[in-house]
């Protein structure tokens, strides 16, 4: 069931000029891809793994829409190259809003793996980062979709288990 | 016939739309064939030639050419099922399978063995589905073109490459005067 902080993460995305969003689904993101099925304004294309929705933003991006991408951290590893050699390479702005599985409140231990890896991951590849952790962090959002188009770089949102529990 | 005479006869066709070219040897030969502003080159990325091409096919009404390869569809197999779920009629597939590596010294890939990329296409949800010889590439997708409808094709080369320089072109260049030829 989508809550209010779905509606308004999608409403940024769309006053932004977001317009077209490919996804893996989380459990934590579940409720935005409810409300992308509703919103006619953007383009959802679920991809079948997180480079391939890479490539899909970069070809849409080039098409003159502007792309997001909604994954798992988890995911990281398989998205390295596509990062480093199509998005940075080429320079396409794309932010990442990523669930941040494996932080306090996390329930399955596996998680917590590559939570370790995560921010080590995005900093070696020189990615800007923003950590929300509570519910309030999240109206720092439109800043960083603006400041991803500006730089034209990728740009990493990790939300944790704490910032979902915490919305309402 | 290898890729390289395929791409050459392919010229005329492909002068005229929008082409996203798969990394490697098939950019490099097509560069040197025919270096064209509305060619996109793929200088790293292996898998994500077709991934690229349906997302700008979404973008764009323009007509879209991906020229893609055997092995790196093998690595991205899934955009398969992304694409026939997600049809887009100015698409055409072009997978130049010449059963091999052919960036990397020609090694085999399974299509030269069991593997049917069309038939995976197919179970994929692709309606439009064709393996062919190369000579008849061509006029095959010629129709492609010029029908309304999204169309894999899976083009049967023999293996083997030509000698081409590495693009040496900057990668924000060929990405902002590929993307003025998609706005003009
Ligand atoms: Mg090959």
């Amino acid at each position: 069931m989508a809550r209010e902080i779905d509606r308004q993460i999608i409403r940024d995305l769309r006053e932004n000029g977001v317009n077209f969003v490919t996804t893996v689904p989380c459990k934590q993101l579940a409720g935005l891809i409810e409300v992308l099925g509703d919103t006619d304004t953007i383009r959802h294309v679920p991809c079948t793994r997180e480079d391939e929705g890479m490539g899909l933003c970069a070809g849409a991006y080039m098409g003159g829409m502007r792309p997001l991408i909604m994954m798992q951290n988890t995911a990281l590893g398989v998205t390295l190259n596509a990062l480093a050699t199509l998005i940075q390479y080429y320079q396409i702005p794309l932010p990442m809003l990523i669930s941040y599985r494996g932080e306090v409140g996390e329930p399955v231990a596996c998680q917590v793996e590559m939570a370790l890896h995560t921010k080590a991951l995005l900093a070696q590849l020189h990615i800007p980062t923003y950590h929300f952790h509570n519910v309030a962090q999240a109206d720092e959002l439109p800043g960083i979709l603006d400041h991803c188009q500006m730089c034209r770089k990728p740009v990493a949102v990790l939300t944790d288990a704490s910032f979902w529990g915490s919305a309402t | 016939m290898i890729r390289y005479d395929l791409l050459k006869e392919l010229k005329p066709i492909l002068s005229d739309h929008l082409v996203v070219c798969n990394i490697g040897a098939p950019s490099q030969e097509l560069h040197e064939i025919d270096d064209q502003p509305s060619n996109f080159y793929m200088l790293g990325t292996m898998g994500l030639a077709s991934s690229i091409g349906l997302g700008l096919s979404i973008a764009t009404e323009k007509k879209v050419v991906v020229i893609d390869g055997d092995g790196s569809v093998l690595t991205n197999m899934g955009s398969l099922a992304t694409i026939g779920n997600n049809p887009q009629p100015n698409l055409v597939v072009l997978i130049v399978d010449n059963g091999s590596y052919g960036s990397t010294g020609d090694q085999p890939t399974y299509t030269g063995g069991r593997t049917s990329l069309a038939g995976v296409a197919e179970a994929c949800g692709c309606d439009t589905v064709i393996e062919c010889p190369a000579d008849q590439t061509p006029d095959i997708l010629r129709n492609a073109l010029a029908a309304d409808r999204m169309t894999v094709i899976i083009s049967r080369c023999d293996s083997g490459n030509r000698k081409c320089p590495v693009i040496s072109m900057n990668p924000i260049s060929i990405r902002e005067r590929f993307m003025a030829e998609v706005a003009r």
